[in-house]
């Protein structure tokens, strides 16, 4: 066991953990922020994506020792004061979400883009979220959302009628 | 339950609607069976095999109990409970012999996960390895092992399906229509070829997960990440053996399904753990890798066409012979052999059919339901053909579909009258042509042609599918009004990503006549709270579940009005609402609010009537029969819902290597609720297809191994997979029986996009690719002319992809 310190969305929690657990799971299982989803604990579908000092990662790649004394942000902490942020909004209009399970993951990630490139192009997007797997959507909505939000929706996406 | 209101005046229906859903997803808050914890909760782990076949010689636990922390071991031989959906095949844990890859031979219970995996690790099983069976054409050979001995021992529903016993054949779904032997020989031309495609994996990201207390008094309690409430707690009792009141099955948040978890899943396993650790619950996540073996996965077809047209390029008979791999179990892939069966011939007459369609046991991972139920696999075989024969007559492809579509007139297979509103196939067809711009190339592409040096093909296909299920599937919903006037609604059917419920919200407002806000669907599904619904697959639920809203909604407005007409002293026939109250027509300031309603009218004085106000909808699927087992004839279909896609692909000849630069999906979905759902539903279960067509497939090696359980080695489509085009398109011939014409479209948005991008490629290149999915190096081979090999068994002799396709015309070879 060792102790750790972990800033969580600007709130500070101190744990012992054992040192083979992982990020992801002390985030879900010992402190209760269930909303980062574990998807396959391999790395490989993004499911449990968080930012750690900055840097979109996979949690579930992350020993919890690994992120002692860092700044963690997850999906608990995008909307504030009641309030979705503009890409959570933008999700909402755009029906970005489906069953929802890749949603806390893909929201961290479009953070972290975002931080990078304010206003990413439509390649730059599917780049950007490539690591990330939704099952349901197919990605085109979530590409439109994350272009809304960044203001740049030139056409919104309808369904045609025959 | 076609609600004739003009569309101007339709205030929630066909209006662009955000999901209900989607604030307490986005938030992180919504719950899901993976985020769920109970006091005292145990985690369970599960021993797999590593053997396809194998008999079972001994499990030594002795280590794994002793371990400080296990609470239960539990092995095959313990437990005398057998667990079928249509036939009741499989042992909770392997007993004496294992049947596939990933079967669970033990588990256990723990404190901590980490403890309930070092006890499976410390559980040694002897093996004695036996040749199992793969491919399911070797297992119909008289010398085959059999996979289930006892076939003839085992209970099966029997108004359905036809098991062989003393054969691996778990189902033979019969069809026969017309003369098809005399219409073959009036044919001008006959085409005969065979198409395959593996099994694959459905890929929630949520796997499997379910929560099991076993408590006193065999009062069980299941949270799972279930579809189907009700089947799961039917199923779960007959194996048991226990009273449907002692049992309650609770779904909250799911994590995506797509079929997979439509019936029964790890829930007895888990449910026997939490019994022997004397009833505490306990929890099981599968793991990814487990996701793809000990959990189901679509079952593999071979399907082998044999179509005879005329001189003028009428279809007037055909032979459709498809081998389903069940893999060890016979689960939903006995219902997939039967609805493909009698859907075999896609959105076309066929006046002369036989179709045989067999259920095949092999030892692999078993099949189950998937997105569009058979009708993804076969219409790869389906529509890949309908190109094949229109070439070999001389025909454009398109104009060989049109020509011979579905219609007011036609029969279908099973002799259901095909009626005008029953939708239009060669209106999706155009739209998609046109939206793809089929049959020439604009100026655009042509320069984009010579730009990158590639080559760009152009298709359209067509689809159909109704909803597998049983002519007596009914639902009901339950609508309470709340002391403020607002309404809650409560049903089964799981809403596990598709957006009904929100849909279903849309139409409750609708016709209650009040705003949307005031409208709540609850989403946790409790067995002992909620009201039964069948299942939550076959894309039946908007239609039956959105006319059991429409029914509840309109029994809430009847007893609030009994109940306003008293209070008002009114006749029922002067008085009509808004979203606040009802009133007088001619005075209108005579009124009452439905808060003074809700929970009953309270006069001055303190006398009181009515009582809390609850609306309540029941709906059975109308007029649908059972199937003639030999003949197959009989009417099995809700609603028949229509489709095309059309494909725009460019391919670099030189390496095979290419890209989907559009796709256009059309459906005749009747009646669109929710614009962006229905948009959701046609792009999200596009991409899926495209995914099987492209990347994924079980892969074995020669003993049965599954070589790819991993996203590594089994890729799903990303972002950069999404073509870079794509277009949903609705035709709407409102479907009479469904809400506001509505009719379903959750999976038929998978179905026929491998045979678009097959045609499109062998347009742009000539190869003839005949085994799906379609990788690069497999359109390079076609190019090549080399064999197209079904290499999804390793080292396997098994081409049963035949290249080169059997076609005959009257009179001499061609």
């Amino acid at each position: 066991m060792k102790r750790i310190e972990l800033t969580i969305n600007g709130d500070l929690y101190r744990r012992d953990v054992h040192e083979h657990r992982t990020l992801l799971h002390v985030l879900r299982e010992e402190i209760g922020l269930t909303g980062t989803k574990e998807g396959c604990g391999a790395g490989e579908c993004g499911a449990c994506t968080v930012i750690v000092d900055g840097l979109a990662l996979n949690s579930c790649l992350v020993l919890a020792v690994e992120a002692d004394g860092t700044e963690i942000e997850t999906v608990e902490g995008e909307s504030k004061d009641g309030e979705l942020s503009g890409v959570q909004q933008a999700f909402d209009r755009h029906h970005a979400v489906q069953c929802g399970f890749c949603t806390p993951g893909m929201l961290m990630t479009i953070k972290d883009l975002l931080r990078r490139k304010p206003k990413p192009s439509r390649a730059e997007i599917i780049e950007g979220i490539e690591g990330n797997f939704c099952r349901c959507t197919g990605y085109e909505q979530i590409i439109e959302a994350v272009l809304d939000a960044t203001g740049q929706l030139e056409e919104k996406g309808e369904i045609k009628h025959a | 339950m076609l609600e004739r209101i003009p569309a101007a005046e339709l205030r929630y229906v066909g209006k662009r609607t955000p999901r209900i859903d989607a604030k307490e997803k986005l938030t992180g808050q919504a719950t899901y069976v993976s985020d769920m914890v109970m006091a005292g909760m145990l985690y369970a782990r599960v021993k797999t095999s590593p053997h396809a076949r194998a008999r079972i010689v001994k499990i030594e636990t002795e280590a794994a109990r002793k371990l400080p922390g296990v609470r239960a071991v539990v092995i095959g031989e313990e437990l005398d409970y057998r667990v079928g959906l249509y036939v009741v095949d499989k042992a909770i844990l392997a007993k004496n012999e294992v049947r596939h890859y990933g079967e669970a031979v033990a588990a256990v219970a723990a404190d901590s996960i980490e403890i309930a995996q070092q006890a499976v690790d410390l559980i040694e099983v002897v093996y004695e390895v036996l040749t199992p069976v793969l491919h399911p054409l070797d297992a119909l050979k008289d010398d085959a092992p059999l996979v289930h001995p006892k076939l003839g021992e085992y209970d099966y529903m029997e108004a359905a399906f036809t098991p062989k016993p003393g054969t691996n054949i778990a189902n033979h779904t019969k069809l026969r229509k017309g003369d098809p032997e005399a219409a073959f020989e009036q044919a001008e031309w006959t085409i005969e070829r065979e198409y395959t495609n593996p099994s694959v994996q459905h890929v929630p990201m949520e796997t499997h997960v379910a929560i099991v207390k076993w408590g006193y008094g065999d009062q069980v309690t299941i949270w799972s990440s279930a579809q189907s409430p009700f089947t799961l707690r039917n199923l779960f009792c007959t194996a048991f053996r226990l009273p449907h009141r002692n049992v309650r099955v609770v779904v909250p948040h799911v994590g995506g399904g797509f079929g997979g978890k439509a019936g029964i899943g790890i829930e007895p396993l888990v449910a026997v753990l939490s019994k022997k650790a004397g009833g505490a619950p306990v929890k099981l996540t599968a793991t990814r890798e487990q996701e793809f073996s000990l959990l189901p996965c679509r079952s593999q077809l071979t399907y082998r066409i044999k179509t005879g047209v005329s001189k003028d390029g009428k279809i007037l008979a055909q032979q459709m012979t498809m081998y389903w791999d069940s893999g060890a179990y016979a689960d939903y892939a006995v219902n997939v052999t039967r609805a493909s069966g009698y859907s075999a011939g896609g959105p076309y007459e066929i006046p002369n059919a036989q179709v045989d369609a067999y259920t095949i046991y092999t030892n692999k991972p078993f099949g189950t339901a998937y997105r569009g139920f058979g009708h993804v696999e076969f219409h790869w075989g389906l529509e890949r053909h309908m190109d094949l024969v229109a070439k070999a007559i001389g025909m454009d492809p398109l104009e060989f579909r049109k020509y011979n579509a579905l219609r007011e007139g036609s029969t279908s297979l099973t002799g259901e009258k095909i009626r005008a509103h029953t939708g239009n196939i060669n209106k999706c067809l155009e739209a998609a042509e046109n939206a793809v711009g089929y049959g020439t190339l604009s100026d655009a592409e042509r320069q984009r042609e010579a730009a990158t040096g590639m080559k760009i093909g152009k298709a359209v296909v067509g689809l159909h599918k109704a909803p597998a299920m049983p002519p007596f599937t009914a639902t009901a919903v339950i609508l309470r009004m709340n002391e403020d006037g607002s309404v809650t609604a409560t049903l089964t059917l799981t809403d596990y990503g598709q957006g009904t419920y929100t849909s279903i919200a849309q139409m409750i407002a609708e016709r209650l006549g009040f705003p949307l806000e005031k409208v709540k669907i609850a989403f946790e599904s409790d067995t002992d709270h909620d009201p039964y619904d069948w299942q939550t697959v076959a894309s039946k639920g908007l239609l039956l579940s959105g006319n059991a809203a429409i029914l509840a909604a309109e029994d809430l407005l009847k007893n609030a009005y009994d109940v306003a007409a008293q209070a008002l002293r009114a006749q029922i026939c002067d008085l009509d609402h808004d979203g606040e109250k009802i009133f007088v027509r001619h005075h209108p300031e005579s009124a009452v609010s439905f808060r003074q309603l809700a929970i009953g009218y309270c006069y001055p004085n303190g006398n009181s009537i009515g009582g809390p106000l609850i609306g309540v909808g029941r709906y059975i699927a109308q007029g649908l029969t059972h199937l003639d087992k030999e003949t197959g004839q009989g009417l099995p279909a809700l609603d028949w819902t229509y489709g095309a896609h059309g494909m725009i692909v460019e391919v670099d000849k030189h390496t095979g290597e290419y890209n989907v630069l559009k796709v256009a999906s059309v459906f005749d979905v009747g009646k669109v609720i929710n614009p962006d759902a229905v948009r959701g539903q046609a792009i999200g279960g596009m991409l899926q297809g495209l995914g099987t067509a492209t990347c994924e497939g079980y892969i074995y090696d020669e003993q049965g191994h599954l070589l790819n359980p991993s996203f590594t080695d089994n890729k799903i489509p990303t972002a950069k997979d999404l073509p870079l085009e794509v277009e949903a398109i609705s035709v709407e011939t409102p479907q009479v029986d469904g809400p506001y014409g509505a009719r379903g479209v959750g999976e038929h948005s998978m179905i026929a996009v491998a045979a678009a991008l097959g045609n499109a490629l062998q347009n742009a290149t000539g190869a003839q690719i005949t085994h799906m999915p379609l990788r690069f190096e497999d359109v390079w081979r076609a190019i090549q002319r080399r064999e197209p090999v079904d290499n999804w068994i390793t080292k396997s002799p098994h081409g049963s992809c035949k290249s080169a396709p059997e076609i005959q015309r009257h009179g001499g070879e061609c």
